[in-house]
């Protein structure tokens, strides 16, 4: 990057800023993001169930029934479950050195948290709508 | 290069997990690791609870009375710690990836930092759980 003279990459491959893995640092940067968006919610949401301590069952599904409990909880399970899966990719590529067993782990974590998403988010918006 | 006598000599071993201390930035790193591990096991509780809240109050009774009871309070007082140090050190990677802080002894005082705010913010949580 420095020496760009003795460099062995092209002109128009350093122009595209792709590197090897032919992505560039579109994952890597979206991670970033995601993970800040998180830190905001996570104050949100912890807040939000401070308030909910020692709540009665009809309080909850009060709360639950006004927009900003609901777009909250469910933006945090989204973020939640996504940096979680993607996190525990990152360790199971660390850990597991079997191809399928890592392939497998990894697809197994992403799917689960993908239901956990939806099984939580159907849960709290069924809540909202009183169904 | 191998044949030599130098090579024949004992040769210091490298530092071996089990028997090396590991330096303070070492295991905050690992404890990212395993916090952000133990946070993806701790959803299953809150997506429990978010599901019973929906089925009724009797669901609702059972998942919040587990939380209530002792084996809930500690799974719970472990959560909120893990999720304390995993949000500052979490911080501290964003800093780190904006090319920030990178030097020995920065890394050293901002794991004290971490460490600190983690566990004045999982105090500060629980003070506010019993006083609400």
């Amino acid at each position: 990057m420095a020496n760009s003279t003795n460099s062995f990459r092209t002109p128009l491959g350093r122009a595209r800023g792709l590197g090897s893995a032919k992505h560039g640092a579109h994952h890597w940067l979206a991670y970033r993001v995601g993970a800040a968006g998180l830190a905001v919610l996570t104050i949100l949401f912890i807040a939000l169930v401070l308030s909910l301590i020692g709540a009665s069952h009809e309080d909850v599904v009060l709360t639950f029934q006004k927009p900003y409990p609901v777009i909250v909880t469910i933006l945090f399970l989204g973020f939640t479950f996504h940096h979680a899966a993607y996190g525990m990719q990152e360790v199971f590529e660390d850990y597991i050195h079997g191809k399928l067993a890592k392939l497998a782990a990894i697809a197994l974590t992403k799917g689960l948290a993908l239901v956990l998403f939806l099984l939580s988010a159907f849960a709290v918006l069924k809540i909202a709508f009183g169904a | 290069m191998t044949d030599t006598p130098a090579a024949k000599r004992q040769r210091p071993l490298s530092p071996h997990l089990q028997v090396y201390r590991l330096p303070l930035p070492a295991l905050t790193s690992i404890t990212h690791r395993i916090t952000g591990i133990g946070l993806t096991v701790g959803t299953l509780l809150l997506v429990w609870w978010l599901v019973a809240a929906a089925v009724g109050p009797e669901a609702y009774a059972t998942a919040s009375g587990f939380i209530a009871s002792p084996i809930g309070l500690i799974l719970m007082f472990g959560w909120t710690a893990a999720l304390w140090f995993h949000f500052f050190n979490g911080i501290r990677h964003l800093v780190w990836d904006g090319v920030k802080g990178l030097t020995l002894p920065q890394a050293y005082s901002s794991s004290n930092l971490v460490i600190g705010a983690a566990i004045g913010a999982t105090v500060v949580t629980w003070v506010l759980a019993f006083a609400l």
